[in-house]
């Protein structure tokens, strides 16, 4: 089945003011896998991801993103099938009620009214804040501002999750629960973040982003042992790990 | 700054809602022809941004009290005079609801008063004509200076006007004017010089927001033209009404203020003709006859149960002792309410 | 003139009173946004000296309070303060018109006076009407009554987000503030320079997030057009609440009530 598969081959991207972010990145990522992306600040992991979902394109390379290569004709149809959680909840609930931001993706995919509570109703579950469905997104805790902003996203039941530092705002228990949410989430994860214990235990394979290209792409729990590797790109080994190793 | 719905009579506030409304309805037909969707979540930031900065009080520099910015002209700067002027708009019409700032009424005259003038005057006008693509920051500031001032101008005339035209009011047309006008002319000059601040630091530190911003900025010049020239007629007709309402009940006042402005008294035996003219236009265009400022007759509204001068003691009382009563009565029915629902939880 | 903290705590208490769940609450927006201009038209088409006339319509802002479950001391606290601007022109009434109106057992009270008090409870009445209005309706219900009233699209989908991000705003400028404050150690520190770069920053902060929230948008699909899964429909009771306002709102401006009760009164005693 290709219609999940990501692919990108020998992808640059330089932005307008002419920084090179992205240097001959290729890799891909398979039905139902799950992805962790780490590495400096700066080295190129948020700017990847907005390829994914065609926010950005690239300046030359391709992304393949199941049986669509993205250009300009093809950003719409790709992004229903991938879906991106952004770092900051305030930039992504701007509807009046938590109802309505679940709500603004599967209105604009074209389904009725009916289907679209239905699968606000369902996200919101998923995420277990249904009782906050009628609430202002100001009248909520980080926590909850992160679980909405997650559900809005999966009530477009995408193929792909992508998701930039998503427990970056989180107390530990709103961020247990996020654990506890994306280990149920079946389709592809792709998942950029600082919180190595995070990806270690939600991502079976990791791939570590430096200066624009990739430096390493391997299973987690290996990548994530690798002191030295880890060290060379400005990071540590994950907190479980300290102790052990 | 703002007018309250107090001082405002039905006819003055209803005018003026109209007025805002149509030229609403005027921008958002010009946005949505050229339309970035970009421009709908930058509005409403933008918005936010001016409530934001409303709130941050700053020292005025010799006087020690604090002042804040308004903020019409740098929305229209930024965002171009139709998106600008729906951005204010939206500002006031929260300030009104949720900051008792005007009222309900006075929302279409506050927008008419700090928006149009602004975004549809001011700036086209006058900063738009100054400032070319790449002109110095001096020029700007001379641009913002002169755009806001002069908008201020405008508003507080506006106010002055409406206010009178409303009749609540016993301030005669010059004393108000003499305490609005230098009033904003001052708020005009810092705000003025506040705008030129931001669009210049944000020249240097971040242009390309500029850039951006102004390239969804839709702008037709021939038309705006067209609709300031008839915007001056309408206020020239205003003006003259109210000028000639005024000549004929106080020429008095007339000449005093022409006194003070001119220097020398202007209605002499050979204006005559003048005044008389002035009087014959007054009647003819006498739209809102029972709304004369302090004359003799006091029935000043269509429908007054009592008549006025009312100074037998009788019917007096009878009004004192009436008032008491509702009033208790009001006051009881909400305890009663309160004590009702109490008892439902 | 309120500080910045208070202003923004007032928004947010004002903002949370509106999700309340009372009778008042769960009227149509649209019946609501009518029905408080109606009001204010009736109470501000009173003439210049009308005193007793204007009482009954305390009856509104009442029922609202009470039955919408509003701190009265919070609207009467709010309406006070900002009283002085609104007022402001009509305190020079009492000075300018002299003319003895009512003369009260030996006590003469000029037509000033008189006007001015009408002006004061016009104030009164038509600030506590805008209050409760907000207090008694969500923000996003009133643009939803203005958009079924007739006003465009794109003015009520930016309010909208107006409404959203004066709260995230608040605290990023509070932030800012404060970090001003506390290097400023006293009046040199907020001089105008410090403004101007401070809501430079502030500005640039502002357009970077809306940018941001246009890529969010764009990841759910956005086409340029917002749409709405709401549904509200009118039922009956706002049929019967409108028709009742109006029927209260002709005779309460026809008839001088108080003063006819006061003469009953008078004709009992």
């Amino acid at each position: 089945m290709s219609h999940h598969i990501v692919e990108l081959k020998d992808v640059y991207f330089k932005y307008p003011d002419g920084t090179e972010t992205l240097k001959g990145i290729s890799f891909k990522i398979t039905h139902g896998e799950s992805v962790g992306v780490v590495g400096a600040n700066g080295a190129g992991k948020s700017t990847l991801l907005l390829q994914i979902n065609g926010y950005l394109m690239p300046s030359s390379g391709s992304v393949v993103i199941g049986d669509l290569k993205l250009d300009r004709r093809s950003r719409k149809e790709i992004r229903k099938k991938v879906g991106v959680v952004f770092q900051n909840p305030d930039d992504q609930l701007f509807m009046p009620t938590v109802f309505d931001d679940v709500a603004f993706g599967p209105l604009n995919l074209g389904l009725t009214c009916e289907k679209v509570r239905e699968r606000v109703e369902e996200a919101l579950k998923t995420v277990g804040c249904i009782e906050l469905k009628d609430k202002p997104p100001h009248h909520l805790s980080s926590g909850q501002k992160s679980a909405v902003a997650i559900a809005s996203i999966i009530a477009m039941q995408p193929d792909i999750l992508v998701m930039d530092e998503p427990a970056s705002s989180l107390d530990p228990k709103s961020r247990r629960y996020l654990i506890n949410i994306l280990k149920n989430f079946r389709h592809t994860k792709i998942i950029a973040s600082h919180d190595l214990d995070l990806i270690l235990d939600v991502c079976e394979r990791c791939m570590v982003i430096r200066e624009g290209t990739i430096a390493a792409d391997g299973p987690a729990d290996k990548i994530l042992s690798d002191r030295d590797l880890l060290e060379t790109n400005n990071l540590e080994l994950p907190l479980s790990l300290q102790k052990i190793l | 700054m703002h007018m309250s719905d107090a001082l405002l009579s039905p006819a003055v506030g209803a005018t003026f809602w109209a007025g805002s409304l149509a030229v609403i309805a005027f921008s958002a037909k010009k946005l949505k022809e050229n339309l970035d969707e970009k421009m709908i979540p930058l509005m409403g930031v933008l918005g936010a941004f001016i409530f934001a900065a409303q709130m941050i009080n700053f020292t005025i520099p010799g006087t020690g009290s604090s002042g804040h910015l308004g903020g019409g002209m740098i929305l229209a700067v930024i965002l171009g005079p139709h998106a600008g002027f729906i951005v204010i708009s939206s500002v006031l019409t929260i300030q009104s609801l949720f900051f008792a700032d005007g009222g309900i009424l006075a929302l279409g005259s506050n927008i008419w008063n700090l928006g149009i003038y602004p975004c549809y005057i001011a700036y086209p006008l006058i900063y738009r004509t100054i400032v070319k693509e790449s002109s110095s920051s001096k020029r700007i500031v001379i641009a913002s200076i002169a755009s806001v001032v002069l908008g201020l101008q405008f508003g507080a005339i506006s106010v002055v006007l409406q206010t009178l035209l409303s009749g609540k009011s016993e301030l005669p047309f010059s004393t108000f004017a003499y305490m609005m006008l230098p009033i904003h002319l001052a708020i005009g000059l810092l705000e003025g010089f506040i705008t030129a601040g931001v669009i210049n630091y944000i020249r240097v530190a971040k242009p390309e927001i500029l850039e951006s911003v102004s390239s969804s900025k839709p702008f037709s010049p021939d038309i705006s033209i067209k609709k300031i020239i008839l915007f001056f007629l309408l206020i020239a007709v205003i003006t003259g009404g109210l000028m000639s309402w005024f000549a004929s009940t106080y020429p008095d006042g007339l000449e005093w203020s022409i006194e003070k402005i001119s220097g020398s008294s202007a209605l002499h035996e050979d204006d005559k003709g003048v005044a008389q003219s002035l009087k014959k236009l007054q009647e003819k265009t006498a739209i809102l006859p029972d709304y004369n400022f302090k004359s003799d007759d006091h029935s000043s509204g269509p429908e007054s149960p009592e008549q006025w001068p009312n100074v037998s003691p009788g019917t007096s009382v009878s009004g004192v002792l009436g008032a008491i009563m509702v009033i208790c009565l009001i006051f009881v029915l909400g305890i009663g309410i309160k004590a009702l629902r109490k008892k439902k939880n | 003139m309120p500080t910045f903290d208070k202003e923004y705590f007032n928004l947010g208490y004002l903002d949370a009173l509106s999700y309340k769940d009372t009778f008042v609450h769960r009227l149509d927006p649209g019946i609501k946004v009518i029905a408080t201009f109606l009001f204010v038209l009736t109470v501000v088409s009173f003439p210049k000296y009308e005193l007793s006339g204007l009482l009954p319509f305390f009856f509104f802002p009442v029922l609202f309070v009470s039955s919408g479950d509003i701190p009265a001391k919070f609207i009467l606290k709010k309406i006070l303060l900002v009283s002085p601007f609104a007022l402001f022109v009509g305190i020079f009434n009492p000075f300018l018109d002299r003319d003895i109106m009512y003369s009260f057992y030996g006590i003469n009270i000029s037509a000033g006076w008189i006007s001015f008090l009408s002006i004061f409870i016009k104030y009164v009445l038509t600030i506590s009407a805008a209050l409760l209005l907000i207090a008694t309706t969500s923000f996003p219900g009133v643009c939803y009554g203005l958009q079924k009233l007739g006003l465009p699209e794109i003015f009520v989908s930016q309010l909208l987000f107006l409404y959203r991000y004066i709260f995230v705003l608040a605290e990023e400028t509070m932030k800012i503030v404060r970090a001003r404050d506390m290097r400023s150690f006293g009046r040199t520190g907020k001089g105008l320079k410090t403004f101007i770069n401070l809501i430079s920053v502030l500005f640039i902060r502002t357009v970077e997030k809306s940018e941001r929230i246009y890529r969010a948008m764009l990841s759910r699909g956005f086409d340029g057009k917002i749409r709405s899964a709401k549904k509200y429909s009118i039922s009956g009771v706002d049929i019967i609440f409108i028709l009742t306002t109006l029927a209260l709102l002709y005779l309460f401006r026809k008839y001088d009530i108080a003063w006819q009760l006061g003469n009953l009164a008078k004709k009992i005693i």
